[in-house]
């Protein structure tokens, strides 16, 4: 029994150029005019086991956010029929709340839940002794470095109780050193906590570090072009060649293969 | 607090060049001074009629807090229910922008009617004329929230009132103080024209009354001490505010970017 399952998915929006801006609007074509459509996904059939890590990969534009935006009931598809167990999403952007320090940002969805804010704050201040982020509780976002937001943003998203994590290019706004850093800390992170996860990434390296299964998607529109499974231990190395070897293999898939 | 000092440094010292010049056009002959009293005239005068002054002072100042007040709540009030009703906002709005070119002079005579010569007629005078930036002000603010945040709140199961109050109300906060800002600075004009075109008891009620009253018996040097006191008013009004912003919406003062 899967804990995410889409089949046949299909997404298009209707495209409307204004003041030199792109803007998607939702839409099936109802303007009449079929080339402005543009086709987010076609025919995607995808499954996540309880437990299990997915990575969504591909160039952008392949309808990666539009994927994870399905699978939380933001959105409908055309076409296709989308199952999942509640998820919760975290954004490409961290969109941590400003005017709410660290701890209160991360108990957000306790606060929603109407638990007392003692009661949601001490829950997730024991996640942020876990996670690196001891002493930073009471700090508002704009203080905190890029890589201190995510994991407010992931402890926000953990903390939504969600059997389903949702998570959008977690990393792809960090330098490379802090990525490498954070990969590392949300591998363990899920040893201790398993979900079952699906990683939107254009990180190839990084879904196969985290991955327990990779899907390669291809873009305009987005349709699926490749399914790796990793089925190596844990943690991972990005030295190993068993890495190196299905890094090679997804990134042949999107069409780049290294030097051959 | 030498910081402070400081920063008033430019302000006062235009003041000094603006009045030693006044002073000077004045002595040198350029104008009639029960036309146009030089300050030193207006200095005595602030003296000499200290006590009369600060009588007045007290009664403007309360219309002006209280006026103010109303026109805060009423118009922050008006601001949300034109947020959450589209069709409202097609109703009212049109009215509020209207509304603001009533000549007081016009309604002067039932408001007077309906609630007398005392302090109401006054403050809803100042209120009408404070309401409409903070409306605005508040509008704006609250429809400027980052759709994505709220796209969040919903992955979070918020409900709309709580979009409201984690999201947008803390959003809209800053832009409806600023609103405020404005308010107050018309405010003080504001009673003003409520005090010189609402009959009043008395012959002492407020600043404003005052001024007209020594307008009409030619004690131009009284006339311009009163009008020194509303401009000093409207310039520790407006500071107050500003300091109580920081206070309410820290977030948006970064460090180094104070621009007031």
């Amino acid at each position: 029994m899967g804990a995410v399952s889409l089949s046949g998915v299909s997404r298009t929006y209707a495209q409307e150029r204004a003041t030199g801006q792109t803007r998607t609007r939702r839409g099936t074509g109802t303007t009449g005019n079929p080339e402005r459509a543009v086709r987010a996904l076609a025919d995607v059939s995808l499954h996540a086991d309880r437990g299990e890590v997915l990575a969504v990969v591909g160039p952008s534009g392949c309808g990666k956010t539009t994927l994870l935006e399905l699978i939380c009931g933001l959105q409908s598809p055309d076409a296709g029929t989308v199952r999942s167990e509640p998820a919760a999403l975290m954004p490409q952007r961290d969109l941590l709340l400003p005017w709410l320090s660290a701890v209160d940002n991360a108990a957000l969805a306790l606060r929603i839940a109407k638990r007392p804010r003692a009661q949601a704050r001490e829950r997730a201040s024991a996640l942020f002794a876990e996670l690196g982020l001891a002493g930073f509780e009471e700090a508002h976002p704009h203080k905190l470095s890029g890589g201190m937001r995510q994991r407010v943003a992931f402890v926000r998203t953990l903390l939504s109780g969600k059997p389903v994590l949702c998570l959008d290019e977690p990393f792809g706004a960090l330098d490379a050193i802090t990525r490498a850093e954070m990969q590392g800390w949300l591998a363990r992170a899920l040893a201790r906590e398993p979900r079952t996860v699906v990683l939107v990434t254009h990180d190839v390296e990084e879904a196969v570090l985290l991955a327990d299964r990779v899907a390669v998607l291809c873009a305009r529109p987005g349709r699926v072009v490749a399914e790796l499974e990793i089925a190596l231990p844990r943690p991972r190395a990005r030295t190993d060649p068993a890495v190196v070897a299905l890094r090679e293999r997804a990134l042949i898939a999107l069409g780049l293969g290294g030097d051959s | 607090m030498r910081r402070g000092v400081l920063k008033a440094l430019p302000a006062v010292l235009l003041a000094a060049v603006a009045l030693g010049a006044w002073e000077l056009y004045v002595d040198l002959g350029g104008v009639d001074p029960a036309l146009l009293p030089p300050p030193h005239a207006v200095a005595a005068a602030l003296w000499d009629n200290a006590d009369l002054l600060w009588h007045n002072f007290t009664i403007t100042a309360e219309e002006v807090m209280l006026g103010l007040g109303l026109a805060l709540i009423g118009g922050f009030a008006l601001g949300v229910a034109i947020h959450f009703s589209p069709l409202l906002r097609r109703a009212a709005y049109p009215h509020a922008v209207g509304s603001q070119a009533v000549p007081i002079a016009v309604i002067a005579a039932p408001l007077v009617f309906w609630w007398g010569f005392g302090i109401f007629p006054k403050l809803f005078v100042i209120a009408l004329i404070c309401f409409f930036p903070v409306v605005v002000t508040t509008v704006d603010g609250l429809a400027a929230v980052d759709p994505d945040q709220l796209k969040l709140l919903r992955t979070l199961d918020a409900s709309r009132w709580q979009a409201f109050r984690f999201a947008e109300l803390p959003a809209a906060l800053p832009a409806a103080l600023s609103g405020a800002r404005i308010a107050l600075a018309v405010g003080v004009i504001g009673a003003f024209i409520a005090e010189t075109s609402t009959a009043t008891t008395g012959p002492y009620a407020g600043l404003g009354h005052e001024i007209m009253a020594d307008l009409n018996s030619l004690q131009a040097p009284r006339e311009y001490a009163a009008t020194a006191v509303l401009f000093l008013f409207a310039i520790a009004c407006f500071y107050t505010l500003t300091v109580a912003e920081r206070r309410l919406a820290p977030w948006t003062t970064r460090p180094g970017g104070d621009s007031r």
